[in-house]
This record gives C-alpha cells, sequence and structure tokens, in this order.
C-alpha cells in the first residue's frame, strides 16, 4: 500500500510537491495573508461619528485622517525613534559581534554566541519589565547617578522639550534606552553572521599588502559586513515601529504608531482608522525589505 | 595559529566595547532576580531596603497565575506542534524543488515576524470579529502559529541544505520507497532541528504578548497576566517572582537548542 502510494508519487512530482506545500502555504495564504486583506479592505472603511459604526463604503476619508497633524506627528515621532534605536542599536552590536567573530578563542566564542542568543529568545516583555525597575525614580539607575553626582546631567536632558519629560521612565529617552536594550540581539547576530563569513585569508593578504589594521577594518572588513548591519536593521526598525507593549509599560504619554493603532481599534473602535495606519508601517517596511534585498541583506540573515 | 585571532590582539577599546555590550544585554535580568527579594511591596526602592523570601511561597498560592500557566502551556504546546509540521511540509518542499515562486515562500514565511505584531495583531482579529468567530484557546494558537511556523522551517531547510542528497538517493536505490526513506534517514538526519526549532517555537509562543492582545479575548495567559500587571501595578513582588520564572522557564529550551545547533555546525566544520 504504502510501496504503491510511494511510486505513484514518485512518477508526480507535482502532485507530491503539492502535497507537501499544501498545508503550510494554505494556512499562511488563507489565515494570514487573508488576515492581511481584510485589514486592507477595513481601512478603505469608515467609522460614522454620531453612530459609532464601521460603515462598509468605500472612502479614502480615513486614509485622509492619517495627514491631520496629530497623526502626521506619530509617524514622524516613531520613525525618529525607530533610526535613532537602528543607529544605538548597530554602535553597541559591532564590537561585540567584531569581537566575538576575529578574536575570541574558540571556547569563548561558543560562549559568546549562547550569551548573545539566548536573549533574544527570550521573553521580550520580561526584558521590557526589567526596565520598569531600573528607571523607576526610586529606582537603581536613579541611585547610581546620584552616586556618581550626575543628576544635574539628567535634568538637564530632561529639560529639553523633544527628548525631555517629567522623568527617566515617561521621557523618551527612557524609551530609547528600552528599544536600543529589547532590540539589540536582533542587530547583533546578522552582523556576527556576515563578519563569521569573511575569510581569514583575505584580512591577511590585506595585511601582506601593507594595510595597516584600523585601514583593513576600514576597507575590507566594513564594508563586507555592512549587509549584516543591514539585515540587523530590518529587524530593529520594523520592531520599533510597531511596538506599543512598551510605551504603554513605561506609561509614555506621546504617542508612537503602535500605541496609537493599539487605542483606535480598543478604546475608541475605530477599526478603519487603526487599519489605515498600519498600513503605515507595512509599507515602510516593504520598501524596507526591497532596498535591503539588494544591498544583500538577506543573505546575512 | 590557535586560535582564530588575525594580526594584533583585539585593543584595549575593542575589549571593553564588547564587554559593555554584553553587560548591557545581561545586567538588566539579574536586577529583576534581585527585586524578587524586595520586601517593598508599593515602590523599586534600590538599595533594597531588607531581604525576604516570602514572595515566592506568596506566588505559589495564586489561582490565577496557575491558571494562567496552564494556559500558556497547552497554547505553546498546541502551537509548536502546528509549527512542527507546517514548516518541515514547508521546508521538504522548497529544498527538494526548484519551482516558481520559492523565494515567494520564504517570504512570505518570514513576513510574520518582519512585520510589527501588531498588523498581525489587529489583522487577525479585525478578521475574526468579521467573520463572528468567538474568541478562545484556538484563535490564540491561529496566531503564534503563523510565527512559529518560520522558526521551524528556517531550522529544517537550513539542516536539508547541509544533508547529503547521495544519502536519500542510496536509499531509494536499495529499495526503500520515500516513507521508509523518511523514516530512517531524513528523519534522524533533521531530528536535532526539529528539536532545535521546536523548542525555540516553545519559547517564542510562551512568552508572546502583542499578537495575543489582540486574539484572547477573556483568557489570560501568562504574558497577558504580566502586562496588564506593568500598566496597573497591584502586586508588584509577585510579578517580580514571575518575571523571573519565565525567565527560567524559558531558559532551558533555549539553551538546549542552542546548544544542539552549535553542535551539529561543530561537525560540520570538522568534516570539512
Amino acid at each position: 500500500m504504502l510501496n504503491r502510494a510511494s511510486t505513484y508519487l514518485y512518477h508526480r512530482p507535482r502532485l507530491a510537491l503539492a502535497l507537501l506545500l499544501g498545508p503550510p502555504m494554505i494556512y499562511m495564504v488563507v489565515v494570514y495573508l487573508g488576515a492581511l486583506f481584510n485589514l486592507l479592505i477595513y481601512s478603505f472603511y469608515y467609522l460614522e461619528e454620531f453612530t459609532g459604526l464601521i460603515v462598509r463604503e468605500f472612502t479614502l476619508s480615513t486614509y485622509a485622517q492619517l495627514f491631520e497633524p496629530a497623526n502626521l506627528d506619530i509617524f514622524k515621532r516613531t520613525t525618529v525613534m525607530a533610526a535613532a534605536v537602528t543607529v544605538a542599536d548597530a554602535l553597541i552590536a559591532f564590537p561585540l559581534s567584531y569581537y566575538t567573530a576575529k578574536f575570541a578563542s574558540p571556547r569563548m566564542k561558543t560562549w559568546l554566541v549562547i550569551a548573545i542568543t539566548i536573549p533574544l529568545w527570550s521573553s521580550y516583555l520580561v526584558r521590557v519589565y526589567a526596565w520598569k525597575l531600573i528607571l523607576a525614580q526610586e529606582g537603581i539607575l536613579s541611585w547610581f547617578i546620584n552616586l556618581l553626582h550626575l543628576d544635574g546631567v539628567l535634568s538637564w536632558l530632561l529639560s529639553f522639550e523633544s527628548i525631555g519629560g517629567s522623568s527617566l521612565a515617561l521621557s523618551p529617552i527612557g524609551l530609547f534606552i528600552v528599544f536600543v536594550y529589547i532590540w539589540l540581539p536582533y542587530m547583533i547576530l546578522p552582523i556576527l553572521t556576515s563578519l563569521e563569513r569573511v575569510p581569514k585569508s583575505l584580512l591577511e593578504a590585506s595585511g601582506d599588502l601593507g594595510a595597516k589594521p584600523l585601514q583593513t577594518f576600514r576597507t575590507v572588513i566594513l564594508p563586507l559586513a555592512f549587509p549584516g548591519v543591514v539585515a540587523g536593521s530590518i529587524f530593529t526598525f520594523s520592531l520599533t515601529l510597531g511596538d506599543f507593549i512598551a510605551p504603554i509599560a513605561l506609561g509614555n504619554s506621546k504617542f508612537f504608531i503602535g500605541m496609537a493603532v493599539y487605542s483606535y481599534q480598543g478604546t475608541a473602535g475605530n477599526i478603519p482608522l487603526a487599519a489605515a495606519m498600519t498600513m503605515g508601517p507595512i509599507v515602510i517596511m516593504i520598501v524596507y525589505l526591497l532596498i535591503a534585498r539588494r544591498l544583500g541583506a538577506f543573505d546575512a540573515l | 595559529m590557535r586560535s582564530n585571532s588575525f594580526g594584533p590582539k583585539a585593543s584595549w577599546g575593542l575589549k571593553l566595547a564588547a564587554l559593555g555590550g554584553l553587560l548591557f544585554l545581561h545586567v538588566p535580568i539579574l536586577i529583576i532576580f534581585l527585586y524578587t527579594l524586595t520586601p517593598d511591596e508599593t515602590t523599586y526602592t534600590f538599595p533594597l531596603p531588607g531581604i525576604t523570601f516570602k514572595w515566592f511561597g506568596i506566588a505559589l498560592q495564586r489561582e490565577d497565575l496557575w491558571r494562567a500557566l496552564t494556559l500558556s502551556l497547552k497554547v505553546a504546546a498546541v502551537a509548536t506542534i502546528a509549527a512542527l509540521i507546517l514548516g518541515t511540509l514547508a521546508a521538504a518542499a522548497v529544498y527538494r524543488s526548484n519551482f516558481f515562486g520559492r523565494e515567494a515562500i520564504s517570504f512570505l514565511l518570514i513576513l510574520p515576524i518582519a512585520l510589527p505584531g501588531i498588523v498581525t495583531g489587529i489583522a487577525l482579529r479585525t478578521a475574526l470579529g468579521g467573520f463572528d468567530i468567538p474568541f478562545s484557546f484556538w484563535t490564540i494558537v491561529i496566531g503564534h502559529a503563523t510565527f512559529c511556523v518560520v522558526v521551524v522551517y528556517n531550522n529544517v531547510l537550513a539542516r536539508f541544505r547541509r544533508m547529503q542528497g547521495s544519502q536519500i538517493e542510496a536509499s531509494m536505490d536499495l529499495g526503500a520507497n520515500s516513507f521508509q526513506t523518511f523514516r530512517y534517514v531524513i528523519f534522524p538526519n533533521i531530528a536535532t532541528a526539529l528539536l532545535a526549532g521546536g523548542m525555540l517555537a516553545f519559547a517564542l509562543s510562551f512568552d508572546e504578548v502583542i499578537v495575543t492582545t489582540f486574539t484572547a479575548g477573556q483568557d489570560t495567559t501568562l504574558p497577558i497576566w504580566i502586562f496588564s500587571q506593568l500598566t496597573r501595578p497591584r502586586d508588584r513582588p509577585v510579578t517580580n517572582v514571575v518575571a523571573m520564572f519565565v525567565m527560567l522557564i524559558t531558559f532551558v529550551p533555549i539553551f538546549l537548542a542552542q546548544r544542539l545547533s552549535a553542535q551539529s555546525s561543530d561537525t560540520e566544520g570538522e568534516t570539512k
């Protein structure tokens, strides 16, 4: 019986392929893409303001609402934050990846890779929670800053309107630190992967040809590691764009895209506006992914 | 050269920067562990005003926590099984045939983790609402499976690519049918990849919160419980204990998965 089925399938590779591919594709296309498509349709409906009901008629008025100053502000604030987080993550991730890939002894390297990967998979929520403790006014960071007599510097930083706030936890600086922390592993691993692929012989050749270590770093290593940085930035950028847990957890009062979407669909019941708003990050990410593919980032994933 | 370093040794600047990055990754979690011992119920005062172990006992007796934990474990188990089946099938299809749209499949599978979680969440919620499907255990599982599939897929596909195609041919030549080949040749080869992928999928599902907030309705998973404590802290010390517990319970599968993948790539390195 099994033998015959096996032979039957062997002679019909397309059927065999369809049987393998069917279940995962049906699931992903029907459930996932279907839901995404449904969301897209909802973004063309609108909310009747007086009744609070969703009117299922085609309109672009919901999208027009996105261009109101308040919503444009949200987009701008979120994109700037995502870009800043990405840059900071790349700066912190590079030395650690570089050391791990090129200088650590094999034994040490195994442990470093595990130390880098565990935070990537471990609870994101708990990692956000840790910062609620750290950034609290009476918490460890304030204690440490006071110990170093830097409290003057902190209140000076918090006095800026764009990045400051009433306390570290409530300010964009606090949120920035949390984002940099939670997405850091997503930046380290792709950079590490791309650095690992740089053959040692290439570095030796560069040295033999008279390049100083810094020159080798700048002209050989950095260009070759760049796709890794771009690959990492896909995650840091996208994850920051859509996150609402960290801002809500810290109690940040300024809206970010994720938070806005969350509150539009939740308390306001305005699914069309929430749907239209998610199209923002989707479009930004698709453009980003296309550019990233150009830059060879997919090989470093 | 014994080590894989080249030219001069790492400079002090590089070492310090690397160490700094490493500490930044890990110290915050240790601070939670520290706070499980605080006797202070209402603030996060540091240095701790004292040391107590009573919160562990109190957390153990909380009914709501046990319910949330049970639900999270069940969801993670079912989502992992679904991801194992779907991910392996997709990986096998992509590995064995060269068909049009292969790239598109990888792209489609990676989409749920490349797009912000809130997109998946709100899309599923809107779809469920549109079709009047009530929230249940299964709606949570459906949400989790979307992003767990890619983890298994990546692990298994990577293993397939390292596998020798000749082994499969030999098995077929010796008269095994494709099911026997799967059972005796392919499965033993991909077993550790399945284990690693499955454990990572489990860890991912166990502490997922973003998609879950949209698909859970009234059900409370452990991460939803923690999230509610983040916005309206009522049981700070108990939350610390729960946070530490979640960290430790996910640590085990992640650590094992890492060791498994590291071992299989080590042996690959030796044969080269």
